[in-house]
């Protein structure tokens, strides 16, 4: 069976968490006992109905104000898939926790209000999923039962949201027509919206096709850990032990370490310990190499015949997350995976405005999620493809040196083309 | 091209293995919690994997309520030496004297409470910069909420409305002297997804998780296993009962539920088909408040 990573996203009251529960509810998702839970806690409530958000609004902060602060996981499976969903806030000044449950995402869901249509949320979510390049984008457009389910209404949505996505780039994208309070096209086909001939929400979840989603192209491999036992009879193992971020890897492979740029071989590859022919991508596994070289956490292993660039200047788009600007001249360290460098954000070229789309100057600091193309300066050479070749090694977060808050997401943009 | 496709499992085997070689990387001291449960279990198996053929870097630490199962405390030490981890224990009735701490009273004293003294104090004794917890976020709706890098202030607080962002599989472990980060590898597993685990990779359990004979109270509609810790009523009957533990915490919090599951295939069948959470099912502790959890995280609880 395979596994599906979505998050909810969309305006404050979009009805994201509501829609969760409603998934959970409607698919025998949740047990007795949490049941028994939630209409304790909506017994308080004036309707009586019983309030499917409270399921993942989870904080004692978040059920008082009747908001998501930050993401919630969920799990759950049908016959034919399992799910991790994020549940994400979608008051902007939550904006980095939808990110961070973004970020690992095969798949987003936003939610539009018929009644308000596309609006700023809806507009800065979707420069989110388009950064991010999640593979695979649903719009839902809930709260039906409050239009009288009007087709009219919902294929100017549609229309409106096309133009969104066209100058986002979005591509694959899926509208449904919802009412996640009274479940409408959420498990089952709504008997209201007779007029819509797709698929209902969770039925397009477990069918949408996801495999095709990694990289098995362009072996990379950055070294995490260096395994060293130093015992009587492994007197001389040294094993490099990392994830494959992409690709696959064979004993014998010629090998380049980076950015020292030594040629070696794979010697033997291991998984859990034991021996095995070849690995992939994501696995988490252990290198040894022909011959002893100097390699240290951060350092790269790639296939000689398939280098990725290596330099310490990158341009980048970067999503602002912390209440403090960025401090122009401050040093951050860039954690790219495993390897952790000095930089200092250089030259920033425009911000994306939320509502018109537009590049824009940046005026004074770059505040609380703002996006804006850059230059980053590092240290020390980084060894790294663009986001939108290779995503796992297309990104890095920076981290305040004194706060050590990670204030940051850094996607590196394609190389410039060479005259 | 499906040899190149790993299942859940896999999956989740490698989101884990490539956390723990993130500790072991990012941190100078770092400790696994070691409950004895069978999270606590799937983390030993997990963290072996990921530095076989090496040993695994960071002591096993146990914070003994000394409400424990004697066989998950037997089980704790023959795993400890199989794998041949240093297993630190410290004792919450070490800290109950020397604090001078009042012991909880009523019926089924918990000390559940009382541990987060213990571990504070384990970790100002050994500087521990980082534990490694077995929680998951399909227990508990406040545990679905908190980040894998999970960073504590100096007094072991968690402040749900400022987590770090946590991007891609990019694990910020930075922190300043004082703090600690509590990191938790099985954040993504589901009870479901362990017990496939343990029988895919033929871990071992202590003897507890299958289906044996034992003396109960019945208190609630739970089933609570005879001890020397609970205080018995007039009123309560004891009686003899085919039971298996679905969580392994203290006797005198954990509930058995009647069970004829004695193997693992059928343990899980019988998780498949319940109709109650693990923790609605076998904590005693957890319903007094909706946030009881939220509140103990925030004061320095696991
Ligand atoms: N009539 C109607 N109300 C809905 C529907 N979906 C959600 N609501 C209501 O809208 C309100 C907000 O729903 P939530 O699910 O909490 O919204 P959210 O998108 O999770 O909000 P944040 O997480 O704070 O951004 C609640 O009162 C819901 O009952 C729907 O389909 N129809
Ligand atoms: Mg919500």
């Amino acid at each position: 069976m395979d596994l599906l990573r979505f998050i909810t996203a969309g305006s404050v009251d979009d009805g994201k968490s509501t829609l969760i529960g409603r998934l959970l509810y409607d698919s025998k998702n949740i047990l007795i006992d949490q049941l028994e839970q939630l209409e304790k806690s909506t017994k308080n409530r004036a309707d009586g109905e019983i309030d499917l958000a409270l399921l993942t609004d989870g904080l004692r902060a978040e059920r008082e104000q009747g908001i998501t602060i930050d993401v919630a996981y969920r799990y759950f499976t049908t016959p034919k898939r399992k799910f991790i969903i994020a549940d994400a806030p979608g008051h902007v000044q939550y904006t980095r926790n939808m990110i961070t449950g973004a970020s690992n995402a095969n798949l987003i869901i936003i939610l539009i209000d018929a009644r308000l249509g596309v609006i700023e949320q809806t507009r800065r979510h979707s420069i989110i999923a388009s950064l991010l390049k999640i593979p695979h984008v649903v719009v839902a457009i809930n709260k039906m039962d409050l239009i009288g389910y009007s087709q009219d209404v919902y294929n100017n949505i549609v229309i409106d949201y096309a133009e969104v996505a066209t100058s986002l780039g979005l591509k694959n994208i899926t509208y449904i027509p919802i009412s996640a309070l009274n479940g409408d096209n959420i498990v089952d086909k709504s008997e209201q919206i007779d007029w819509y001939e797709g698929k209902p929400l969770l039925e397009f979840l477990e069918e949408v096709e996801i495999n095709n989603d990694i990289n098995l192209e362009n072996p990379r491999f950055q070294v995490q850990f260096v395994i060293r036992p130093q015992t009587e009879d492994l007197h001389d193992y040294r094993g490099y032990a990392g994830k494959v971020i992409s690709g696959i890897y064979k004993t014998g492979d010629k090998v380049t370490v980076l950015p020292a740029g030594i040629e070696t071989s794979i010697a033997k590859l291991e998984v859990g310990g034991k021996e095995v022919k070849e690995v992939f991508a994501p696995q988490s596994v252990t290198i040894q190499l022909a011959d002893d070289i100097d390699i240290s956490r951060g350092d790269s292993i790639v296939r000689s015949t398939d280098i990725p660039q290596a330099n310490n200047e990158v341009e980048v788009l970067m999503c602002w997350l912390d209440d403090k600007p960025l401090q122009p001249g401050n040093k951050y360290y860039l954690q790219h995976n495993s390897r952790l460098v000095r930089s200092v954000v250089r030259n920033i070229e425009y911000k994306l405005d939320v509502n018109t789309l537009q590049k824009e100057a940046v005026e004074g600091n770059v505040k609380l999620n703002e996006v804006v193309k850059a230059t980053i300066k590092t240290a020390s050479p980084l060894v790294f493809d663009s986001y939108q070749h290779i995503s796992g090694t297309g990104s890095a977060i920076l981290v305040d040196e004194t706060s050590n808050s990670t204030v940051a997401a850094v996607l590196f943009a394609p190389a410039p083309k060479k005259e | 091209m499906s040899q190149y496709r790993l299942n859940y499992l896999e999956q989740l085997e490698a989101e884990s293995i490539h956390i723990f070689r993130e500790i072991a990387a990012q941190f100078e001291r770092p400790a696994l919690l070691f409950s004895g449960g069978k999270d606590s279990i799937t983390m030993v198996h997990l963290a072996k994997k990921a530095f076989a053929p090496g040993k695994i870097p960071f002591p096993l630490v146990h914070i003994d309520t000394g409400h424990n199962f004697p066989e998950a405390l037997e089980f704790r030490d023959w795993l400890a030496n199989e794998v041949g981890a240093t297993l630190i224990v410290r004792k919450v009735e070490d800290t109950i004297k020397q604090r001078n701490l009042t012991e909880p009273k009523g019926k089924f004293p918990s000390r559940n409470w009382l541990q987060t003294y213990t571990l504070l104090d384990t970790i100002e004794e050994f500087k521990f910069d980082c534990c490694i917890g077995g929680a998951r976020r399909d227990e508990e709706k406040a545990r679905a909420k908190e980040r894998i890098f999970s960073v504590r202030d100096e007094f072991g607080q968690w402040n749900p409305k400022l987590q770090r962002p946590e991007l891609w599989n990019i694990y910020n472990g930075r922190i300043h002297k004082g703090e600690n980060v509590r990191v938790f590898p099985i954040s993504n597993w589901t009870e479901l997804d362990i017990w496939n685990y343990i029988r895919a990779e033929k871990i071992d359990l202590p003897s507890i998780y299958f289906a044996h004979e034992r003396e109960v109270v019945v208190h609630e509609g739970q089933l609570v296993a005879l001890s020397e810790y609970v205080k018995l009523d007039d009123t309560d009957t004891v009686i003899k009962k085919k039971v298996r533990y679905r969580t392994v915490g203290d006797m005198t919090c954990t509930a058995a539920v009647e069970s004829n599951a004695n193997t693992l295939d059928e343990v899980i069948n019988e998780i498949i088909s319940t109709k109650i959470s693990e923790r609605g099912e076998t904590r005693i502790d957890d319903k007094v408040t909706e946030a009881a959890m939220e509140d103990r995280k925030k004061n320095g609880y696991f």
